[in-house]
């Protein structure tokens, strides 16, 4: 009792700071200085349509690459963590019903290729490498779902996973010589604004991460759902 | 509509922290840490908007000219994209590990986990 006294207490402190700062706050009326930077010069410098979208895979793309990595990171542990009792697996489960089944294989190829619509238009609409692995993922969940002693062939998604990440450096390191630095987008011709051959290497990258992001996803639900029921 | 959509994210980000602070439950305390994580993207997201703003990406209604005047910060959007990534890595990894522990105690009750206790 004294203890969830003590965790009241502690919130209301907390949510007494969260009410200060949400009286204070004051919408902005303009851009600031960075973010004004970004929506002067993205369309005229490197021809992305959508903002977002220019800032993480070029501006701050070092950054994106480091995220990719940390991702690449939670996908190796999560297989170390759990591999030793990946071992012996339940075999007697009740198969799904047809339903399940049936839908899973009608909608599993639409949402692949959902997936990667989203991440090849991440310069032009609101999606991208991130948004479209997980769509993908999403596609093989519900494979896992319907089917869950399904495999999925490992050698494919850490070759997926391996090229799409190499690639990706890759470019980078081409923009280092071809343009202006690492990631630089412009080894590739720009383009017009809104077009889905623009914006230089961005969909190249995106599309790249796209495809890293989905392997990765599946890698993590395909090893969790590996695991041995206890 | 900024302000109700901040008071939502502090909102959640509360409940998150009281349900991380009173359950003992592994499982439920995870549940809460990404209702807490949610809760700071939907606070980080309304720090960016302004009001009477689109979206920052340009097209017909944004022309290139005016985007200055017409779209929301980016930058929070591009920040929260990164922190949903981040977050999902986090609760995977949080996952694995209470699997972990379900496998080596048998329960998933955090009183059990006496070993880090003084």
């Amino acid at each position: 009792m004294i203890k969830r006294f003590m965790a009241v207490l502690l919130l209301a402190a907390v949510a007494g700071m969260f009410a200060s700062l949400w009286l204070d706050f004051t919408p902005h009326e303009t851009l600031t200085l960075t973010a004004r930077y970004y929506a002067e010069h993205t369309a005229a410098d490197l021809g992305a349509a959508n903002i977002v979208t220019a800032i993480i895979v070029t501006y701050r793309g070092l950054d994106t690459l480091g995220e990719v990595t940390v991702l690449f990171l939670v996908a190796t542990i999560v297989g170390l963590v759990l591999a030793t009792a990946a071992a012996g697996r339940r075999a007697d489960q009740a198969p799904a019903g047809e339903l399940l089944m049936t839908g899973s294989r009608l909608l599993a190829p639409p949402i692949l290729l959902f997936g990667v619509y989203v991440f090849v238009n991440g310069h032009l609409t609101p999606g991208g490498g991130f948004q479209g692995g997980a769509i993908i993922a999403s596609g093989a969940l519900l494979l896992l779902l319907a089917d869950p002693l399904r495999t999925f062939s490992h050698r494919l998604i850490t070759t997926v996973e391996a090229l799409s990440g190499v690639t990706y450096v890759f470019i980078g390191v081409l923009g280092l010589i071809l343009a202006g630095g690492f990631l630089d987008n412009r080894l590739l011709p720009i383009g017009t604004v809104g077009e889905l051959f623009s914006a230089g290497a961005i969909p190249l990258i995106y599309s790249l991460i796209g495809l890293k992001v989905g392997a990765e996803f599946s890698s993590m639900l395909a090893t969790l759902s590996a695991t041995e029921d206890l | 509509m900024v302000f109700i959509a901040m008071a939502a994210g502090f909102i959640l980000i509360l409940i998150g922290f009281y349900g991380a602070l009173t359950n003992r439950n592994l499982l439920r305390m995870i549940v809460s840490f990404t209702l807490a994580d949610t809760g700071v993207h939907i606070v980080l997201v309304a720090v960016g908007a302004l009001p009477g703003r689109t979206a920052p990406i340009l097209d017909a209604s944004v022309p290139v000219a005016e985007a200055v005047t017409r779209i929301v910060d980016p930058v929070p959007q591009a920040l929260v994209l990164t922190a949903i990534v981040i977050g999902l890595g986090v609760t995977t990894l949080m996952l694995a590990y209470a699997y972990r522990l379900f496998a080596q105690k048998g329960t998933l009750d955090i009183a059990k986990f006496t070993e880090l206790k003084w």
